[in-house]
């Protein structure tokens, strides 16, 4: 029997698996929504902008291991899809983005609702296809989803003109793809290992630093296991954090810009750096000179061989997936007669930083401190909720003092740092774990970015958290003026704010203002009995905290500003 | 450093676009880049003649082996290879000239392929600085038109790009 492509689209998603598409019809789109109609078991989840959509498909993706599907229309559906489309290819999100395209014979003509989504997409997809043919398009979706859950993950749009949806042709889905020009490397090379091992094994001050790739990989448990073997301190980027756990004593928690001292010194003062799953970006290792400019030998394991030696030369290459590698790094350890070196020193030098206390902050009778709102947060959820988050400082709060124990809990934009993505991840992760508890951390400039997504969750009923750090600034915006730009607070003042109780009101929702520090406890917990409301929480906080510990930008990880230098 | 570096890529639509769009997008440079399908109808052989450091050379080839349509890539300049270009010149022959001109072709090994009783058309093929000296062995006011190919390269004797 011969099926229209809509309906192949339908039955692919289906065979994949698919449980939810988000996203908002469109001319283009018609007959995909059509067929979508018909059947229930790939459910849609209506956005109120395709922005939205994508972020929600990658909230959905990043809390499961599971591929995100987002499904827009030609024209503004695919350009306003793409700042999502960036934010998860910045982080690696494994998601399949369909767009409609104007009919194949109108291609090129400047029709209405037409843009090059091929074009405009290329620079931020890991793959893209426009399918021209609607006999190719059962396996182009296959592909799709084969090359965004592998290898390095990443989205892949396919962009299906209407008359392509609307032809016929016989459907069988590809039980196999086989891409004659992609085989990501997934094992690791054993000489490699061995040298890696050895390395870890005679280090005097090794350093463990993970990065996304622990949790793309669902390699925590490997992760965990080999910190423990080696007896090294453990450090995880912003997209790492939960890849080891917060709360263990050889985590020495977020390094970076806004890392710990600990961490940040222990990277400058190793002899041995192992990199898991991790990329030395800018916002991580600073200044590469000053990264650069003392002796230590790095080992990387990364599945992306562009990722080996980009920014910094490493030493021991190790090309591979990070579970996998990590499995065969602890069996040659655990078979190895040498044990570990004697660390110590190291560990004494470690905790010497440490009692630095670089998290430390003045808490306050008069102001809420946003530290202790994720403090309370954290208590309160017993730090087992699932966190989103916008940009910026409440992000960097976040990361700081909710001490993610497991992996796929910490949800947010690292890479691109996309303001407006908390609310809408957040909806991803909530109808994928449905009964547990997701909490948005916002600021009042993020949130206005998708606000309209309110609506979204009251049709879906999810029941988030709204926590918005409502300092009345683009705080980090704020920051960098107060330390770099001479205190003037060009266009950084967030004026005019709507009353977010009764806009939460508004959309159906609960809204909760808390201005004293002494409301902030009660003001969560009863929030979090609300299990079934989404409970928006309106925290006007100290207005002129900052960040701290930072490295500014350009700056060596060691050249690093403590609360206490100010 | 001068790098030329050979891929073979399916021959779809929209591949050359992704890898130009790779140089630009992270800034490396091309000197020129050739592309044609070759006797496979669905691969494509392409040589890019680029510069840079050791480093960006190498990120150059990782780059470019994750482009999904890209099959394999070879730097030929890590090896023994032979690279020619084409270049067609187009020069104002008249009076001395022309008997200067076509004398000068011949030294470089060029043919005239196209002649009027202004001008003559040369044809000339070799490395690129082959190409290069030619232009400054004739008089510069003669040239009328220049269009090249950008370099192809192949490796020597075993040095094979395939699948």
């Amino acid at each position: 029997m011969e099926l229209t492509g809509a309906e192949i689209t339908i039955r692919c998603l289906q065979e994949e698996g698919v449980e939810y598409v988000f996203g908002y019809p469109g001319g283009a789109v018609l007959f995909i929504y059509d067929e979508l109609f018909k059947q229930e078991a790939v459910k849609h989840v209506l956005v109120r902008h395709e922005q939205a959509a994508v972020h929600a498909a990658d909230g959905y993706a990043r809390s499961t291991e599971k591929v995100g599907v987002a499904l827009v229309t030609s024209g503004p559906g695919v350009t306003n899809a793409v700042t999502g489309i960036a934010t998860a290819y910045m982080d690696s999100i494994p998601m399949v983005v369909i767009s409609g395209q104007v009919p194949t014979s109108f291609i090129g003509e400047d029709a209405f609702q037409e843009v090059d989504a091929v074009g405009i997409t290329r620079p931020c997809v890991k793959h893209n296809f426009l399918v021209k043919d609607v006999k190719d398009l059962a396996s182009t979706l296959k592909k799709a989803f084969y090359l965004a859950k592998s290898g390095r993950p990443g989205p892949v749009l396919v962009d299906i003109p209407k008359d392509v949806s609307n032809h016929k042709t016989a459907f069988e889905y590809p039980s196999t793809v086989n891409i004659r020009s992609y085989h990501p490397q997934v094992t690791g090379d054993a000489n490699l290992i061995k040298q890696a091992a050895q390395m870890l094994l005679e280090a005097k001050r090794p350093m463990v630093y993970a990065g996304g790739g622990v949790i793309l990989s669902d390699a925590a448990k490997q992760l965990t296991e080999l910190v423990r073997l080696i007896d090294a301190p453990c450090t995880n980027t912003l997209m790492g954090l939960g890849g080891y756990p917060a709360s263990d004593k050889q985590s020495v928690g977020m390094l970076g810009m806004h890392g710990t001292y600990e961490a940040n010194m222990g990277m400058q003062n190793c002899d041995v750096l192992f990199a898991v799953g991790a990329r030395f970006d800018d916002r991580v290792i600073g200044n590469v000179a000053h990264f650069n400019s003392v002796p230590r030998k790095i080992i990387h394991l990364d599945i992306d061989p562009a990722s080996i030696s980009k920014r910094v030369k490493v030493d021991v290459p190790l090309v591979g997936d990070v579970a996998n590698v990590l499995t065969d790094l602890i069996k040659v350890l655990k078979s190895s007669k040498q044990k570990p070196e004697a660390r110590k020193d190291w560990w004494k030098q470690i905790d010497e930083w440490r009692s630095a206390n670089s998290l430390s902050y003045k808490n306050s009778i008069e102001l809420i401190k946003p530290q202790f709102v994720i403090e309370t947060l954290h208590k309160i959820t017993h730090g087992d909720a699932f966190i989103t988050s916008d940009v910026g400082q409440h992000q960097m709060w976040a990361a700081q003092y909710y001490k993610f124990d497991k992996p796929r809990r910490w949800i947010n934009s690292g890479g691109l740092g996309t303001m407006g993505f908390g609310l809408p991840a957040a909806m991803g992760v909530q109808l994928a774990h449905p009964g547990e508890t997701v909490a948005c951390v916002t600021g009042e400039g993020s949130i206005q970015m998708n606000i309209q997504e309110l609506s979204t969750c009251k049709q879906f009923n999810l029941p988030i958290k709204v926590i918005a750090l409502n300092n009345r600034y683009l705080g980090m915006v704020r920051q960098w003026q107060e330390f770099f730009h001479g205190n003037r607070y060009s266009q950084s003042y967030m004026d005019a704010l709507p009353d977010f109780v009764k806009l939460a009101e508004a959309y159906g929702h609960v809204g909760i203002l808390v201005e004293k520090p002494s409301d902030v406890e009660g003001a969560l917990k009863e929030a979090f009995a609300r299990k079934d409301e989404l409970v928006f929480l309106d925290f006007r906080t100290d207005s002129t905290e900052n960040v701290y510990p930072m490295v500014p930008g350009g700056k060596g990880l060691s050249e690093v500003i403590l609360a206490e230098d100010l | 450093m001068r790098h030329i570096i050979s891929l073979l890529m399916a021959n779809e639509a929209g591949a050359l676009s992704r890898v130009s769009g790779l140089f630009s997008a992270r800034g490396y440079n091309i000197e020129s880049l050739t592309v044609a399908p070759t006797e496979d109808a669905t691969l494509s052989r392409m040589t890019i003649v680029t510069r840079g450091s050791d480093e960006v050379i190498e990120q150059i080839n990782k780059q470019l082996n994750k482009l999904v349509d890209v099959v394999s890539v070879m730097d030929l300049s890590d090896g023994d290879h032979i690279e020619r270009e084409l270049m067609l010149v187009k020069v104002h022959a008249e009076g001395a000239d022309r008997e200067e001109l076509k004398r000068m072709s011949d030294i470089f090994r060029g043919n005239v392929i196209d002649v009027s009783d202004k001008t003559y058309t040369i044809e000339l093929t070799g490395a690129g600085s082959k190409l290069d000296s030619f232009l400054q062995a004739i008089d510069r006011k003669l040239i009328l038109e220049t269009v090249r190919t950008g370099a192809s390269g192949i490796g020597r004797g075993l040095r094979i790009l395939k699948i």
